[in-house]
């Protein structure tokens, strides 16, 4: 075990170095560099000039590296010109927002999509399991921005049961406001049922396919016993590394979503960023995405790995799987 | 924006399913698809919906270029069967052209990430050690930061084209078919006809492809069926973030996300019609990848 954690800590260092460098190669991937980016296209070369001497912009590309890499590490994730305030402080703000958004419809999505998989892999092949698959199937295929407005639509327009716009202000504002969650946190959490379901119900049919499955049947196991107790224990083990990392799909449906509802959260920082051109901001969002992202994968592993002793022999020779 | 990378993280090196496939092999492998009938259903329909974009404009004449704003908003009816959008277009015509750039992209990006991620998948799982270790980690460095995010990025400093689409959604798309056939490769470098082909001392860059390639084509082609239905749910997304393609140039997702714009006035035929078409392609293409899965006798996990 740790040498599975050692070997695993150290190549998360590694995939945190290069999502660093991917950053930093992206910011000055901008046409003319960060200087464009922050003054404008229409700044003049001497101007140009003067901030890249100003910013240490003229020095080596690995100098800068370093001198940004360690201004990221002790908090400094630059600044925003356009809306006058650090990213950091912007990040700050808008965190809380997408992790409640995305937490709860997890949560929820999770809650059902076990059961529902479960379900469906019970009774595969039978009129209710292609109904459910049917469902779930067209759901996962259906553009995420589309049923968040399909729901607005009829609950909101139609039905008058939930407002259509999620609730803005700060994140206590937003918690006083349970009724306008509603609408956000149901797509997020359809959009992430209609995936999970169907991994579920792969995961549970492999399960039911193994020896073991039929040595607890020959011993005259009932069919609960051995679902809750054989096939459910080892069908979710691999779910809780599907938790950890499906963070970036799970972001990518709340980006929507956020633009959707105008919820002021993470997602929607990113897409006014990109529009506005303000990159900074932009890529700061996708750093500490990339960043939560590896660690969360990392818990996951470790999770997997103190669930199911199989893996840390198998995935320490190989290294990842 | 699938979570298929995700399962693809978790899914055991599966056997190399077109391993000693040969003649008889393909053929029983289309057997086993001929008799899925959602799959062949799904092949049918993706079919009919390439012919009536590619084919359909050539029978059914309209002008996508010129928009006539008196004809605006038209409800289906005579000379116009599904009416005509928010600047005089006529929606069946539209839902031609726009269909056009759909599978282009979806079609081209699907090409373009499965060629890329398989030579880097098969080159890192054949060379092992350090090198695998290495390109592994730039994959999993890519796969941290959510795809729409980082084409949010190069969409707004690439201007968006058909071509420039195409680059763009396959650059974040490599990283699922590099992990897949990473692991096939894996498990091949170690059988005999490999070692016996490094042996007579072939080069490395015929054995990639003559053997890991080509023995793991069944999981290659069972994830391009996938990426396509992807690609297209990205593009999508990209054109509701306002970083589709430009106009007169259209494609379903742009049609779905300009309807929704007017979907309390009622003008349903500007929403339906390209988001069904959305929805149909992508079931279609699931299914279909389903199919070739299931003939494959792939893991069920391998999405």
């Amino acid at each position: 075990m740790t040498r599975f954690l050692i070997r695993r800590c150290a190549q998360a260092v590694v995939v945190l170095v290069l999502v660093s460098i991917i950053v930093f190669g992206l910011l000055h991937l901008l046409p003319g560099g960060p200087a464009r980016a922050i003054l404008g296209t229409h700044a003049t070369p001497s101007n140009v000039a003067a901030f890249n001497k100003a910013n240490g912009l003229d020095q080596p590309v690995p100098a800068q590296y370093w001198h940004w890499l360690t201004g990221v590490l002790s908090g400094n994730l630059g600044f925003s010109y356009q809306q006058n305030q650090t990213v950091a402080a912007l990040l700050a703000n808008r965190i809380p927002k997408t992790a409640f958004l995305a937490g709860v419809s997890v949560v929820l999505a999770v809650l059902v999509a076990v059961p529902v998989g479960l379900y469906q892999a019970v009774r595969r092949n039978k009129a209710d399991d292609y109904v459910v698959t049917t469902v779930t199937f067209v759901l996962y295929s259906t553009p995420a921005f589309w049923v968040g407005l399909l729901l607005v639509d009829v609950l909101a327009v139609r039905l008058h049961v939930f407002p259509a716009e999620a609730p803005q202000g700060s994140f206590s504002a937003i918690l006083s406001h349970p009724n306008a969650m509603v609408l956000p946190v149901l797509t997020v959490t359809l959009v992430t049922i209609a995936a999970f379901s169907r991994y579920i119900r792969s995961s549970v049919l492999d399960e039911l396919a193994q020896d073991y499955v039929r040595m607890a049947r020959s011993k005259g196991a009932g069919q609960g016993v051995i679902l809750f107790r054989h096939v459910l224990r080892n069908a979710l083990s691999p779910v809780v590394t599907l938790l950890g990392l499906s963070l970036p799909f799970i972001l990518s449906g709340t980006l929507i979503t956020e633009q959707v509802f105008n919820y002021p959260g993470v997602g929607l920082l990113a897409f006014n960023s990109a529009t506005n051109q303000d990159y900074p901001v932009l890529l700061g969002v996708v750093l500490v995405v990339g960043v939560a992202t590896v660690a969360g994968s990392l818990l996951a592993d470790i999770a997997y790995a103190m669930l199911d002793p199989r893996v840390r022999y198998t995935t320490a020779g190989g290294g990842s799987r | 924006m699938s979570l298929e990378n995700v399962t693809a993280a978790l899914t055991e090196p599966p056997g190399p399913a077109g391993e000693a496939a040969g003649e008889r092999g393909a053929r029983l492998r289309l057997r086993a698809f001929a008799d899925n009938r959602l799959a062949v259903a799904g092949l049918v329909v993706v079919v009919l919906l390439t012919l009536f974009s590619f084919v359909g404009p050539l029978l059914y004449h309209t002008d996508q270029i010129h928009t006539r704003l008196t004809m605006e908003t038209l409800p289906p009816g005579p000379g116009h069967p599904l009416g005509t959008d928010n600047v005089g277009y006529d929606q069946l015509g539209r839902l031609m052209a726009g269909g056009q750039t759909t599978l282009e992209v979806a079609f081209g990006a699907a090409a373009f990430a499965v060629i890329v991620g398989v030579l880097w998948g098969a080159t890192a799982g054949y060379l092992g050690g350090i090198a695998d270790g290495l390109m592994m980690r730039i994959v999993d460095a890519l796969l941290a930061i959510p795809a729409l995010l980082l084409l949010l990025f190069l969409a707004t400093v690439f201007r968006p084209s058909v071509v420039m689409l195409i680059i763009v959604v396959g650059l974040t798309a490599w990283l699922v078919p590099a992990r897949l056939v990473r692991g096939e490769a894996l498990s091949l470098r170690n059988r005999e006809y490999v070692l016996a082909a490094r042996t007579m001392g072939v080069r490395t860059p015929t054995i990639i492809y003559r053997h890991i390639v080509t023995n793991s084509i069944g999981t290659i082609i069972v994830n391009a069926t996938f990426q396509v239905a992807d690609a297209i749910l990205v593009v999508a997304a990209l054109s509701f973030l306002g970083l589709g393609v430009s106009p007169p140039a259209t494609n379903w997702g742009a049609m779905l996300s300009d309807g929704l714009n007017y979907t309390f006035s009622g003008y349903w035929w500007l929403t339906y019609p390209p988001g069904l078409a959305i929805v149909v392609t992508v079931v279609a293409f699931n299914l279909i990848g389903d199919g070739l899965r299931d003939a494959f006798g792939l893991s069920a996990r391998l999405r």
